[in-house]
């Protein structure tokens, strides 16, 4: 039986993503038998992030400084800006250093089900942002659902006024992707983005 | 375990770490939500796309718990290959329906209109027929909730010919002789609502006005989306009659 301390910890723990109660409990446990290791420098990045998040200004990014580390960067490339859904996207896409530019987080997808509008989502700051004589291109970075297309066009849509190009991410096989595991909307959009060899 | 198929999917809403709440539409039990273990891993979320046409083997688990869905594709919604005309469509379709459809009320009709439209939608047909059908089917859709517009004769004259326009307050035709000297306070009707197979842009605009008139006035009335599927709606309206 444990401390009903020990208990709101199990609990809050319990609630994150990838954790359930016997997971939380076995953290819980862990963090105790190794609290100078693991416990108090769990505690100081807590405080630490807690004491200094913010959402930065220009991008969207959830960073602990504003305008975020992205955003400061000289060496990135301010011409190109690629557009997310959501800071989980900027961190997966930056994360494995393979574009040059900046970002502008949407805060999600249009969706009438769920009552997410345009006005909901940081569409009238990227249009700032692209029209600034800066930016020469925008990447429209959205997921291949009915609802990251269709915020896409949207998107696009808002920006044909500001005369950047306009880019989408390219649709189709996957890295190792075998044909006959592959489902039919993405063979279909495969085949629809076909190029010549060579 | 019931199986049910073909089922629409209208809507999935993330739920938990991995699973979703499903919103699907079939001729013989209507809209049913569900609940699908694992919805959003690399398995099921491609599947999982509006639009879709799914078979789905259902658990029920007690009056008080939603049912148990697996699903499995029978084709998929290709509306994203079609551009921003044909995702408007399938995305509004989709909202209006699983919004204002009662659950477990058997939609034979109503099923084959949508699945029509999503399929029209979703193979790359015509703006100008998408538009047709789908003024269609939010009559249709009036039609089915009590709200239906009384079509077959005219409410001055009791006419039954050349029915030209409809009352925005009582819902019924005025045929063109006494509806003309108010045509300007009335809506217009087009032909292809009332039989006509054919139509031209502007029927199809009137049609749609039509049909917008009374989703926005009476449908969807004190519904908590109401606005935002109203924008949904005028964006999918606007891009069919500009590329109509």
């Amino acid at each position: 039986m444990a401390s009903p301390e020990i208990d709101a910890l199990t609990a809050a723990l319990a609630r994150l993503p990838g954790l359930g109660p016997r997971s939380a409990r076995r953290a819980v446990l862990h963090l105790i038998k190794r609290r100078e290791v693991a416990l108090f420098p769990l505690l100081e990045a807590l405080q630490a992030v807690t004491a200094n998040l913010v959402v930065c200004s220009t991008c969207g990014n959830v960073e602990t400084s504003d305008p975020c580390a992205i955003c400061r960067d000289p060496r990135r490339d301010a011409g190109l800006l690629c557009v997310v859904a959501d800071v989980a996207d900027l961190w997966a896409l930056d994360g494995k250093h393979l574009f040059s530019g900046r970002y502008h987080v949407l805060g999600g997808r249009l969706s009438a089900l769920d009552g997410i509008g345009p006005e909901d989502l940081a569409i009238t700051s990227l249009v700032m942002r692209a029209s600034d004589g800066l930016v020469r291109e925008v990447v429209l970075a959205l997921s291949a659902t009915m609802e990251g297309q269709a915020t896409m066009h949207y998107v696009a849509d808002a920006l044909r006024p500001t005369g950047v190009k306009v880019s989408q991410l390219a649709q189709g096989l996957p890295m190792g992707g075998e044909l006959d595991y592959l489902d039919e909307g993405t063979l279909a959009l495969a085949l629809n983005a076909r190029r010549p060899v060579g | 375990m019931i199986r049910l198929e073909p089922a629409l999917l209208l809507g999935a809403i993330g739920h938990g770490e991995t699973g979703a709440v499903v919103r699907l539409l079939t001729a013989e039990t209507g809209m049913l939500a569900a609940y699908v273990h694992g919805a959003r891993g690399r398995r099921l979320r491609p599947m999982l796309q509006v639009g879709n046409v799914l078979g789905v083997d259902l658990v029920t688990r007690g009056d008080d718990r939603l049912p148990l869905a697996t699903p499995h594709l029978l084709a998929a919604n290709l509306a994203m290959l079609h551009g921003p005309v044909a995702l408007a469509v399938v995305d509004h379709v989709a909202a209006l329906i699983s919004t204002l459809l009662p659950d477990a009320v058997p939609q034979p009709r109503l099923y084959g209109m949508v699945d029509a439209l999503l399929m029209a939608a979703g193979s790359g047909a015509a703006a100008h027929t998408l538009g047709i059908a789908l003024a269609r089917l939010e009559l249709a859709l009036l039609d089915e909730l009590g709200l239906g517009l009384d079509l077959s004769s005219c409410a001055a004259s009791g006419a039954r010919e050349d029915l030209a326009f409809v009352s925005p307050r009582s819902r019924q035709a005025v045929a063109r002789g006494p509806g003309q000297p108010w045509a300007s306070r009335l809506l217009p009707l087009p032909a292809f609502l009332i039989g006509d197979r054919d139509a031209d842009a502007q029927a199809v605009g009137d049609g749609l006005r039509l049909t917008g008139h009374f989703l926005a006035r009476d449908a969807l009335a004190g519904t908590r989306q109401r606005e935002r599927l109203l924008q949904g709606r005028a964006r999918a309206v606007t891009l069919l009659t500009a590329a109509a």
